[in-house]
């Protein structure tokens, strides 16, 4: 059974080598065989499952051991897999809405003459994304991380010849290669501390580190989780994502990469639950989070970069969770699993929306479409009254359980986490009605486009409407299902462990708050968008509304402080490496040149220049050893 | 005695180098295809040292040894021999090689308008170019191979000349400065190597001479072979002066850091490498400089274990320096090939950072590192060198939206700036970990700071790929043909090795180890423990 964990993640990077390699001989068929594949891993994941079900709930761990990768003395890294409920649950998730959103992008992509290049790179990721969550060791975790960061980078600048895509993708890796730095540091810090950086050990033997150790790896795992997951501070990326394709948006930038950084925090919970002041910090972070996406998801006119703040806001809660330790843990992931059906379900809608309105992104552009296009409305419909926590709908168990564990922390931060929760929750409800009455409601206000055509808005083929259909089942029923006996937490119990925290509110009182601030923030929507006609051109708004829009100045702090400095500094750098380090060595030619005025009938001058510049370097390389050493 | 197959393989390119320089200068396509057959002989041979080196641990240090009397009155002998860090740089430069040939086919072929008159013409440049190819590849092998110092030196010091011609000689496509200023350039690029390599030369040799002097003294013969004067210093019967020690160290380790190269002493490569044909700059970053950090490991550390570790914190501080420094230079380039060649200063600095820690996994991780960087350099290199050749023009901003016209080609630029990049997956990440986790567990800070290079890398690769490759097609690129047969037969396999070498490392860490764990013995250090295991043996 095991030896199934490497085919399930060989079978979709096999698709992209084949694609890659195959050229455009396969361009008839590369779509197919590659959404074949990622069926083919989906199939292999409830084989799995299933296997696993059989266990006993404790014995539900598979290891594959590969090869040795790099042995270097101490140093030795495998590749080899381990398959327990928490990486189990991720890959059913990722095969699952992976091999619907391959099936939707048949469809999505038809047009594009580059199709057998997207779905290579789809099934990149999908290989990646698998042996980030089935890696048994901290380095080929790194792997599968920098994978999937390298398949959003190609997907995100998929329309290569729009300059903001390709700058879009540029961003996304380099603010992720910030986070790297953090689990390169931190798998530095594992090595140096427990001579290894394989799961077992380290989680094992977390508690026997100092607690310093174990909060630098923790802040260090956290940095990394930042990137991947766009959390503040690392948060800027994911709404210039959104310059992707949309199944590539709903895909890797909702519902399962920018999980990732939730998969690594709970994985290490050992490392956390020695580390109070770290989980505080990731506290902080999920919490500044969830409302900074709700904010700016709330003055975003574009369809997917509103929900694109969603997004951040939403991994913010499943952050906070996870942050909470094993109050948290399993409802982190629960979220999580949810969040990934209906956010996918609400971007293939807003894909199949843009797919009936020639690309048209702007909501204000949009209006009454539910009459034109019903299957999108319905099934976008039902992932929104998920998402807003709808009872007894998905969103509606997940979220509540994590502000009921906010609330469980205690004191006066647990009144202040359930507080911010509630706030979220509110905001939530607000923009994403926001969202449903500027597309689906209201009048037609779309016009002409630059060249003169009328969009003509349809309802989008059965390839596009049948993901969209399964995963509006996944958001209104999925939440129950876990709720039903406790299944979910039954399931992930054993791997991350559950504890009831003392909350001072009843679990009943946070289900009819969390409802009541939902009823609020619909009402506070439609008050505003939906009981008059919209402008089809936003107002200017106040400062907090432009800010928003400007996504909270995130962009207009990054260039000030690193990007305009760092410019000064190359450019600085660039002129002294011309003029001082191989200048003054020249200048004291040039000396040396004045002195010696016979010498320059015999020599040529750059000659002698560059001997005594070379002579120049030399001594100061011997000047500098000399004197460090006499410090 | 045994089939000297170390001299077999430096002398088969050093007989394909005359063979092909005789050539007729009509017949320039047989002077290429016989340069291609002997390049590919040495890979033979090169196969046959990696086939019968053994790698087990008891194993000798140094195989394959070959020792003939040479100049009898100075101690000086035709020794050879490799350890396992011999090997790899031996096979690194062998596999290389025909790629280069293949990369440079059409790179020295005459002007069309001088082909007209080919009978006034004495200096036949096709020849010439993979003559000297050829000839550069047999000293660097000789100088890998070298176990005798002075022998070591003279191939350290000869194979500038045919580099010199390589570099002054054969140049990319005019652009907008003409020829003449192409020319002048040029020549500038090829002095200024020549002499920076020259006078670091001397101060090696002042060195050597030094070294050689003091073993007369304390021995019984002065010696050359560093097998003698390591048996002579384990025995104690060699025991240098703290400060003759220090000095020779500075001696030999200034010759290395100019050919590493190393900051402050750097500014000849980004002229050498910016103004050579694409292969020429390969042969210069992949291969030549090479010896210099190869020398480090085997003669700076070997011979001078004490003064080798009193530098350490210096030599750390301008390896830390060369890896950011390099790396902000090469993001404010607007030449793309002087570009490739600043990141290479930062790369070199992470190898000298991780030989100098003095860890398994830092010297490990920096023998590794020049292999992978070589073959990742090469891939990103040949394939702007073909870009080049298409367009005229090194600037980065002649160019734009390459990928839609030429989607191979951008395809595979991409994948060997990842490599350059050290993306997990191909073999620069593995080496790169290496050296940062062999850092961080002596030094701390110095591993921190270290880090900060992974995210400048992914800055100026991207930039450059985003700036040539994606976008509107610029004007003058609509037409741009996308790679041809002979540049795809070079560049696949070496992205096949570069993936091949990320995925599965193992053949070659399994060469590279014991020599690691003998050079680390030289210099009297053991890998520090984790800190856990400290605690408990504490309690």
């Amino acid at each position: 059974m095991e030896s199934l964990i490497g085919l399930l993640i060989g079978a979709p990077l096999l698709g992209a080598a084949v694609l890659l390699v195959g050229g455009r001989r396969l361009d008839r068929v590369g779509h197919l065989l590659a959404t074949l594949l990622a069926a083919v891993s989906f199939v292999l994941a409830v084989v799995l499952f299933l296997d696993l079900l059989g266990e006993e709930s404790e014995a539900r761990t598979l290891h594959q051991h590969l090869f040795t990768w790099v042995p270097v003395a101490d140093f030795q890294a495998d590749v080899a897999f381990r398959l327990d409920p928490l990486s189990m649950t991720f890959v059913l998730l990722i095969t699952s809405v992976g091999t619907l959103i391959h099936l939707y992008s048949i469809g999505y992509m038809e047009h594009d003459e580059r199709r057998r290049r997207f779905f290579a790179y789809l099934n990149l990721f999908l290989g990646a994304m698998l042996l980030l969550v089935l890696a048994d060791n901290y380095l080929l975790l790194y792997v599968g991380w920098e994978g999937v960061g390298l398949a959003s980078f190609l997907l995100i600048g998929f329309w290569q010849h729009k300059p903001s895509a390709a700058t879009a993708a540029k961003k996304a890796f380099i603010v992720n290669r910030v986070g790297d730095v953090g689990l390169s540091i931190a798998i530095l810090l594992m090595f140096t501390t427990f001579g290894t950086f394989a799961f077992e050990p380290v989680l094992e033997n977390a508690s026997g580190a100092s607690e310093a150790t174990l909060t630098g790896i923790g802040l260090m795992l956290l940095l990394a989780a930042c990137g991947k997951s766009a959390q503040v501070p690392l948060q800027s990326w994911l709404g210039d994502a959104m310059e992707g394709p949309t199944p590539v948006s709903a895909l890797i930038h909702a519902a399962t990469m920018v999980t990732a950084g939730v998969y690594l925090i709970t994985r290490s919970g050992a490392v956390f639950d020695a580390a109070p002041d770290a989980q505080t910090v990731v506290v902080v972070v999920g919490a500044v989070t969830l409302l900074f996406g709700a904010i700016v998801g709330c003055a975003k006119d574009d369809i997917k970069k509103a929900l694109a703040g969603s997004t951040m806001s939403q991994i913010g809660y499943m952050m906070l969770a996870a942050g909470l330790g094993p109050i948290g843990y399993v409802f982190a992931i629960m979220h999580l699993v949810t969040h990934g059906f209906f956010k996918a379900g609400l971007f293939l809608g807003a894909g199949s929306v843009m797919h009936g309105m020639n690309d048209e992104v702007d909501m204000r552009r949009y209006g009454g479409l539910r009459k034109h296009m019903p299957i999108t409305f319905a099934t976008f419909g039902l992932a929104y009254l998920a998402i807003i926590g709808f009872p007894y709908l998905s969103g509606f168990f997940s979220k509540d359980e994590i502000i009921y564990a906010g609330f469980s922390k205690g004191g006066t931060e647990g009144w202040i986490l359930g507080g911010v929760m509630l706030l979220g929750a509110a905001l939530t409800a607000y923009y994403m009605t926001r969202i449903m009455l500027l597309t689906f409601f209201g009048e037609k206000r779309w016009q002409p486009d630059a060249s003169g055509h009328e969009p003509h808005p349809h309802e989008s083929p059965l390839t596009m409407t049948i993901p969209m259909i399964i995963l509006a089942f996944g958001s209104v029923g999925a939440g129950f299902f876990f709720d039903l006996n406790e299944n979910f937490v039954h399931w992930l119990e054993p791997v991350t462990g559950l504890e009831h925290g003392d909350s001072p509110v009843a679990h009943g009182t946070v289900g009819i708050a969390a409802t009541a601030v939902m009823v609020l923030g619909v009402a506070g929507a439609w008050w505003q968008y939906g009981r008059r006609p919209v402008p089809a051109v936003a107002p200017q708004g106040r400062f907090l509304t432009r800010a928003a829009r400007r996504d909270l100045l995130q962009d207009d702090f990054n260039h000030a402080a690193f990007v305009r400095p760092g410019n000064y500094l190359t450019r600085g750098l660039v002129y002294l490496d011309h003029k001082l380090v191989d200048g003054v060595v020249n200048g004291t030619a040039a000396a040396f040149g004045g002195a010696s005025g016979r010498l320059r009938r015999v020599q040529n001058g750059f000659a002698r220049s560059y001997a005594v510049s070379m002579f120049g370097g030399a001594v100061l390389l011997v000047a500098a050893t000399l004197l460090m050493r006499a410090v | 005695m045994s089939f000297p197959l170390l001299t077999a393989t430096a002398l088969t390119p050093a007989i394909g180098a005359i063979v092909t320089a005789a050539v007729p200068s009509a017949r320039r396509t047989a002077a290429k295809w016989i340069a291609l057959a002997f390049s590919l002989a040495t890979v033979g041979f090169a196969a046959a040292i990696v086939l019968r080196f053994d790698t087990d641990a008891g194993a000798d240090r140094y195989q394959l040894t070959e020792s003939r009397s040479w100049i009898e009155d100075f101690g000086v002998r035709y020794e050879l021999g490799v350890d396992g860090i011999g090997v790899a740089m031996i096979a690194l430069t062998a596999v290389l090689i025909p790629f280069l040939i293949g990369a440079g086919w059409n790179d020295a072929d005459p002007k069309e308008d001088e082909d007209e008159a080919p009978a006034s013409r004495r200096w036949r440049p096709t020849q010439g170019f993979f003559a000297l190819i050829l000839a550069v590849e047999a000293m660097v092998v000789l100088s890998f191979a070298a176990t005798d110092i002075f022998l070591f030196y003279i191939f350290f010091e000869a194979m500038l000349i045919p580099m010199y011609f390589l570099i002054g000689g054969f140049g990319d496509r005019a652009g907008e400065q003409g020829e003449e200023g192409q020319a002048r350039q040029r020549s500038y690029a090829a002095v200024k190597f020549l002499l920076y390599n020259l006078v670091g030369g001397l101060v090696m040799l002042a060195a050597l001479i030094g070294l050689y002097v003091a073993t007369a003294d304390q021995l019984e013969v002065g010696t050359f072979s560093l097998q003698a004067i390591l048996e002579a210093r384990g025995s104690g019967e060699l025991d240098l002066a703290t400060s003759t020690e220090r000095w020779l160290f500075l001696g030999f380790f200034v010759a290395f850091a100019i050919k590493a190269p190393l900051w402050p002493v750097h500014t000849w490569l980004p002229n050498a490498m910016g103004e050579s044909t694409a292969p020429v700059a390969v042969l210069i970053t992949a291969v030549v400089d090479k010896v210099g950090t190869f020398a480090m490991l085997r003669f700076c550390l070997g011979l001078f274990p004490e003064a080798s570790e009193w530098a350490t914190p210096v030599v750390i501080t301008l390896a830390l320096v060369s890896i950011i420094y390099g790396a902000l230079l090469a993001l404010g380039q607007r030449d793309m090939k002087r570009l490739i060649a600043y990141a290479s200063i930062s790369h070199f600095g992470f190898i000298v950072l991780g030989i100098f820690v003095m860890t398994s996994q830092g010297q490990g991780g920096a023998t590794l590192y020049m292999i992978n960087h070589g073959i990742a350099t090469a891939a990103l290199m040949l394939v702007a060198g073909f870009l080049i050749s298409r367009r005229g023009s090194r600037l980065i901003s002649d160019y734009g939206g390459v990928q839609k016209t030429a989607p191979v080609l951008a395809g595979t630029f991409l994948i060997g700036g990842l490599g350059t990049l050290s993306l997990p997956g191909t073999g620069p990440f593995i080496s790169e970990f290496l050296v940062l986790v062999g850092t961080f567990s002596r030094y701390e800070v110095a591993g921190i700071i270290a880090c900060a290079g992974i995210v400048l890398a992914a800055l100026y690769v991207l930039v450059l790929y985003q700036r040539t490759m994606t976008g509107p097609v610029k004007p003058g690129l609509e037409k741009l043909p996308d790679l041809r047969v002979r540049e795809l037969a070079v560049v696949a396999p070496l992205i096949a090795l570069l993936i091949f070498l990320g995925v599965y490392p193992q053949p070659l860490t399994d060469i590279v180890n014991p020599a690691v764990e003998h050079t680390l013995s030289d210099v009297d250090q053991t890998d520090p423990a984790p800190h856990l295991e400290e605690v408990e043996a504490g309690q």
